[in-house]
């Protein structure tokens, strides 16, 4: 673990260090590209800025994750359920996804407002899908022999759905859940970027437009941080919680063995 | 120790079963048609039989869980429905991997949402005489595969029922774990009527009382044996032997 995060450190401080000599070789002005030593002055003057606008965003993002898991998980409960939702509600919720949900953000804005209702109306749309598809998917894949043994052992179907088909559905939820971690914060800053008066994405909006390019990479070094963070976070949680889960890349020499 | 278990769970007396012409289509072409068969009550009786002959289909058919054609009739001769009075074991242990070995024993009473008074005091007893009480709280993944097939058995026995149809239970595990699981199970499993299908004729003339040879296609009852003494019998018994030679010839190898 400490071999791993050395290794990236001396990979980042080499990238860091290309960067600083591009900068100061080529003699870019600052407002085109600002060399890194900038970026984090300007990040640490700016801390307060910063911080107020991350917790818009972080706070969109989160609402819109939760918001999004919900009504993903119950999609595909409703979808596995009922037959009828699965013949009325399937096919558009495939041909749905064809919409490329960018393009909704300026609606989002003129229905909900500049607030923070349409970042995390977007960062749900964004998230509801591959919520949706990989639980669906884990609760039609349940293995046909406990099926069979649930049915020997005269199972009321509730509780085969609730002991035997969600518990086995769960680690493709959680594969779900990863992707939607990971393009959340990308709802969110697009909903930002198509109007707002607060967070991340208008903050950088706004400096772009004042030629503050070192605000602007202040403020993408935060949020590449923060989604670090809640990946991190959301990855560890899932793996607490799925225990039973085999988890792990075959090492080297078991995969040898089975030749 | 396992007498008194066995006296503790009543499971009533068990019914003898009667197969009669069932039918299995499969792939629009009879698996089998017109097949009928008897299970004496209280007694084992293996189905013996090449891969794919149907003997698994068979078995699934009276556990209820395919639907045979419509000659298919099979029934109890006591005249009471058989739903309800089965226990299904597979193969696989089925055991299911984010709950504990002793929850997935007790597993029968959550699925019908029947709370049972007693029922962990029952697993754990369960536990105890398939030898695995310090593992109860365990998760399966922890276990090797004998310990695991030998948690099915307890969950099986669990279900109290006096019917067991079981689809080659021990085919899974290495040949040492299979004699003891043997062993175990006929000793536990005494009194109840049990089909058990199995493509191995030791282990066929090991446990059963009735040995039933299924071949052909469409498959049928080709030949009946009673191996001589008690269960489980050891391999270097002369009548064990010797019928072994026929049971390979009745299967054409």
């Amino acid at each position: 673990m400490l071999v791993a995060i050395l290794r990236s450190s001396i990979t980042l401080v080499g990238l860091l260090t290309i960067w600083a000599g591009i900068v100061h070789l080529s003699g870019t002005p600052p407002y085109i590209l600002p060399g890194p030593d900038r970026v984090l002055i300007t990040a640490i003057d700016q801390v307060d800025l910063l911080a107020r606008h991350a917790m818009v965003t972080a706070t969109e993002i989160l609402l819109g994750l939760g918001l999004g898991t919900l009504i993903g998980s119950l999609a595909a409960l409703a979808l596995i359920a009922a037959p009828e939702m699965r013949r009325w509600l399937l096919p558009v919720l495939v041909a749905s996804q064809a919409v490329p949900v960018f393009a909704l953000a300026p609606l989002l804005v003129l229905w909900l407002g500049y607030g923070m209702a349409s970042k995390v109306a977007m960062a749900t749309l964004i998230i509801f899908f591959p919520v949706t598809a990989s639980f669906y998917d884990g609760l039609r894949r349940t293995d046909p022999g406990w099926l069979d043994l649930a049915r020997a052992m005269n199972a009321h179907p509730l509780a085969v759905l609730w002991h035997i088909r969600l518990p086995a559905a769960l680690p493709a939820l959680a594969s779900g859940l990863r992707v939607a971690t990971a393009v959340a914060p990308i709802g969110a800053v697009v909903g930002e970027w198509v109007g707002s008066s607060a967070g991340l994405g208008h903050l950088m909006l706004h400096a772009n437009a004042r030629l503050q390019t070192d605000v602007m990479f202040a403020a993408l070094l935060v949020l590449a941080a923060m989604t670090i963070g809640l990946y991190t976070a959301v990855d560890a949680a899932l793996r607490a919680a799925l225990p039973w889960q085999p988890d792990h890349f075959p090492s080297p020499q078991s995969e040898a063995t089975k030749e | 120790m396992h007498d008194s278990i066995v006296s503790a769970v009543d499971v009533g007396v068990p019914p003898s079963i009667s197969v009669d012409r069932a039918r299995l289509d499969y792939g629009g072409r009879p698996l089998f048609k017109d097949l009928s068969l008897h299970l004496a009550g209280g007694h084992w009786t293996c189905l013996l039989g090449p891969s794919g002959v149907g003997k698994s289909s068979l078995l699934r058919m009276i556990a209820g869980l395919v639907r045979g054609g419509a000659t298919t009739s099979i029934a109890a001769d006591d005249g009471r429905p058989l739903a309800g009075r089965i226990a299904y074991m597979a193969q696989q242990d089925l055991l299911l991997p984010w709950l504990s070995v002793l929850d997935n024993v007790c597993l029968g009473p959550r699925l019908r949402r029947s709370r049972r008074h007693g029922s962990v005091t029952q697993g754990r007893v369960l536990l105890e005489a398939v030898g695995l009480s310090t593992q109860a709280s365990a998760r399966p993944n922890t276990l090797s595969g004998g310990m695991r097939q030998r948690a099915a058995l307890a969950r099986t026995l669990f279900e109290q029922r006096p019917v067991v149809l079981m689809d080659e239970p021990f085919s899974a595990v290495d040949a040492i774990t299979r004699l003891r699981l043997q062993s175990l199970a006929t000793d536990m499993l005494r009194d109840r009527t049990v089909l058990l299908v199995t493509h191995d004729p030791w282990e066929a003339l090991r446990v059963a009382d009735t040995v039933l040879v299924m071949t052909g296609n469409p498959a049928r009852v080709s030949a009946t044996h009673t191996p001589p003494g008690c269960r489980p019998r050891r391999h270097d018994d002369p009548g064990v032997v010797a019928l072994h030679a026929r049971l390979l010839a009745d299967l054409d190898v």
